[in-house]
């Protein structure tokens, strides 16, 4: 009998032809899966069904191109061995599908809450009550911070346990951005509304989400993207990795107190953002990416705006990260600071920019290519350190690389096309996964139709899901003043966790 | 040494020397202006995502709920159009709401401001935000207010780390149950007169999440705001106007630039 189906990025699959296992089975099976290092698991969550929960896994092999997907249906009354226990990179997962339907995970080490949703089982859990771990010692203390930081950031507590000065443990609590956002994709019947909801995941990955939405919505649909409309989107993600990656190194600039660095790549990054402006008339791009639609066709006086704006950054920014990267007393605190290695990425399920500057491929443009990424052949970059210094220099290499990626898409133009606007029924009793290289990591968007091709599940996974661990352990054994130095070089997504 | 000096030179001047009158490059959806046009009103209503669009029978657009998707303007072009205009603040929801047939600036009402603020503030303001759900879009452009581009900073308005530094809040997102409370904590902690700003739609009328019951905005009917800034997200320009606005309305003096 068939363990799991194999399905590629984007293609629909019938709900009964993916295998339902016994839970013994699909725990088995899956953690086979994931021992391969080619192989993680880019979504695990529940659907309830007639009062029972079905478990749905998704393993991504990142060899194959494919993703293989099972079910075990379940009773929210059953004790379960975990996952988590034997690959922790299920541990997020687990503690989600626990904290939604109350089912126990008998093994599991760390079964707490994850974001408080107001649908959760135990109306009981508070998230002012959040049981952080203690450690009763006369030697060692605990800071606290947030929800509320000092900066214009969105909500996070952060609670430390050090020795002196030194981080023994960071606890990372979330959940204070819950907005409903999955159940509201669902209620929300009209494409515009849901649309606008996917643009409002994560405002600073706008294109990341909204791409991953409409890519997965078309499909469902069956409906085949229009030459004009995949440059479109292939070229909004690469320029929004060009604008984030550019503000990132403003903030790792900002919190070394690199004075100069933080206001050249502040100023550097506004014109990047600024084109999104003149494309689509904001500067999020918000209200460019559409389902079935190229909104705003990009046309030939874009391209030259757009040249134009690159052709002026570009000798700004090299000037810039050259001379950053070559003073001593820069490197003396990104060096070494912030480790991760590639092991615990491995184990902790890390993805993106985090998994790439510790030497793990982690790159859905190459493992899983959906829109232009099919053409382009990408290859991801790597650094082997895994320090605040890799995650620097790949941001650094990446800027580069995706602006000869946009130069290179704008130098081969698609016609515009007017065949775009359909209005057509997605299909019935259907599941599908949709992934995306946001310039975060990898987004992953997950759904499920019933008979009449109603959406009854909509799942959404910012990267930030698995790499809030791998901050935790970066700042292990560093100072507590290093800790927004290791925070800026991750900036993970507080409202794309939450949801 | 020198090499900083030639970087920080060819940079040049990136400022924007006058943040009331720049034109923003390229489209941008600001201020919806509603011609006296007949038109299908109910299909007009049906499309936007949030009911900002009312026809009874003249036809509004309610800035507290739009989103400024612009799809009303694409689909009806000879009925709505959105302006260039980014001053987009007012200090009552009332004023935010734009009637067809005006074409008329938005305005902040002096008589409505309460006499400290511009007694106090109109050349230092101090505030602290509250990012209460916001998707960080909001939170984005207002860090890029304070940035050399937009140079908030050239007229006393900034953000500081602690309640306790500020003069008002800030508040973007709809206010999730989960921010309630630490947003009360800090609204408290914060010394009179305790200025309240709604940046964003989010924040104004809970905009794409109105009506989740992940949401608590009981805080909101608790005290006057002060200032409500549209935007999805804010645009910088339109957040230091706005806020321009509400610590000089009351005063003769013209706003000094640079
Ligand atoms: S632009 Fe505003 S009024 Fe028009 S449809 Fe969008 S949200 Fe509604």
């Amino acid at each position: 009998m068939m363990k799991s189906i194999e399905i590629k990025n984007n293609q629909p699959v019938v709900l009964d032809d993916i295998p339902a296992l016994a839970y013994p089975d699909f725990l088995e099976y899956n953690l086979k899966l994931v021992t391969d290092p080619g192989s993680h698991c880019v979504n695990y969550f529940g659907q309830p069904v007639n009062g029972r929960i079905r478990l749905i896994c998704c393993i991504a092999s990142d060899t194959n191109g494919t993703i293989h997907v099972n079910t075990s249906m379940v009773d929210k009354s059953d004790k379960l061995p975990s996952l988590t226990r034997h690959h922790f990179s299920f541990h997020i997962f687990e503690r989600e599908i626990h904290e939604s339907f109350g089912l126990e995970f008998t093994d599991h080490p760390w079964l707490k809450p994850v974001r408080y949703p107001w649908y959760r089982t135990d109306q009981s859990q508070k998230i002012e009550n959040y049981p952080f771990y203690h450690i009763e010692s006369e030697e060692l203390h605990e800071v606290g911070v947030g929800p509320i930081h000092a900066g214009i950031i969105e909500p996070g507590h952060f609670r430390f346990i050090c020795n002196g000065e030194q981080i023994l443990h960071l606890e990372i609590q979330l959940g204070f951005q819950h907005r409903g956002i999955e159940k509201l994709m669902v209620e929300r019947k009209d494409l515009l509304s849901r649309t606008i909801l996917a643009e409002s995941i994560a405002g600073d990955t706008v294109v990341g989400h909204t791409s991953a939405f409409s890519n997965l919505w078309e499909s469902l649909c069956g409906f085949i993207p229009s030459p004009d409309l995949i440059h479109a989107r292939t070229l909004a993600l690469e320029w929004e990795r060009i604008a984030i990656h550019t503000g990132d190194l403003s903030a790792i600039a900002t919190d070394i107190a690199y004075q100069l660095g933080s206001s050249v790549f502040g100023r550097l990054r506004t014109p990047i953002i600024n084109a999104f402006q003149i494309w689509g008339g904001n500067r999020l791009a918000k209200g460019l990416i559409r389902p079935f639609r190229n909104r705003f066709p990009f046309s030939p006086n874009l391209r030259d705006t757009f040249n134009k704006i690159l052709d002026a950054y570009y000798p700004d920014y090299t000037e810039m990260f050259d001379r950053m990267i070559d003073l001593p007393s820069i490197l003396s605190r990104l060096e070494k600071t912030g480790v991760v290695t590639r092991e615990q990425s491995l184990q902790t399920g890390t993805v993106g920019i985090a998994a790439r500057s510790a030497n793990l491929e982690r790159d859905i443009r190459k493992s899983h290519p959906c829109l232009g990424y099919n053409d382009i052949s990408h290859s991801p970059l790597l650094m082997p350190q895994g320090d605040v210094y890799a995650r620097t220099r790949i941001r650094d290499s990446e800027i580069r690389q995706s602006i000869g990626y946009a130069r290179t898409l704008m130098e081969n133009m698609p016609r515009h096309s007017t065949g775009n606007q359909a209005i057509i029924q997605p299909a019935s009793n259907s599941f599908i996964v949709s992934l995306v290289e946001g310039w975060r990591g990898e987004i992953c968007h997950a759904a499920i139709t019933d008979n009449d091709g109603e959406l009854i599940l909509y799942k959404i996974k910012d990267p930030s899901m698995h790499n809030w661990t791998a901050l935790a352990l970066a700042v292990r054994n560093n100072e507590i003043s290093d800790f927004p130095i290791c925070n800026k070089s991750f900036n993970l997504s507080y409202c794309g966790f939450d949801l | 040494m020198i090499q900083e000096l030639k970087i920080l030179f060819h940079q040049g001047k990136q400022y924007i020397p006058d943040v009331t009158t720049v034109e923003v490059p390229g489209i941008f959806r600001g201020r919806p202006v509603i011609s006296t046009k007949p038109t299908d009103t109910v299909a007009l209503c049906a499309i936007c995502p949030t009911k900002a669009i009312q026809a009874n029978p003249a036809v509004s657009i309610d800035m507290g709920r739009c989103l400024f998707c612009g799809e009303c303007a694409d689909l009806f072009p000879d009925k709505i159009r959105f302006s260039k205009d980014y001053k987009l603040a007012s200090n009552s929801l009332e004023g935010l709401i734009v009637r067809e047939g005006t074409d008329q600036p938005l305005f902040i009402d002096p008589a409505k401001i309460r006499g400290e603020i511009t007694r106090l503030f109109n050349g230092s303001l101090k505030l602290r935000q509250v990012s209460a759900a916001g998707d960080n879009s909001c939170e984005w452009e207002m860090g890029a207010a304070g940035n050399v581009n937009f140079d908030m900073g050239r007229f006393g308005i900034e953000f500081v780390a602690s309640p306790r530094h500020a003069d008002g809040i800030v508040i973007t997102g709809p206010i999730s149950q989960n921010m309630a409370e630490p947003l009360q904590i800090c609204y408290d902690a914060t010394p009179s007169p305790k200025i309240i700003i709604l940046a964003g739609v989010d924040a104004i009328s809970g905009g794409i999440f109105e009506g989740s019951p992940a949401l608590n905005r009981t805080f909101l009917n608790k005290y006057k705001i002060d200032l409500y800034i549209p935007g999805n997200p804010v645009h910088p320009l339109s957040f230091i106007n706005g806020v321009l606005g509400l610590i000089r309305a009351g005063k003769k003096k013209q706003i000094r630039l640079v």
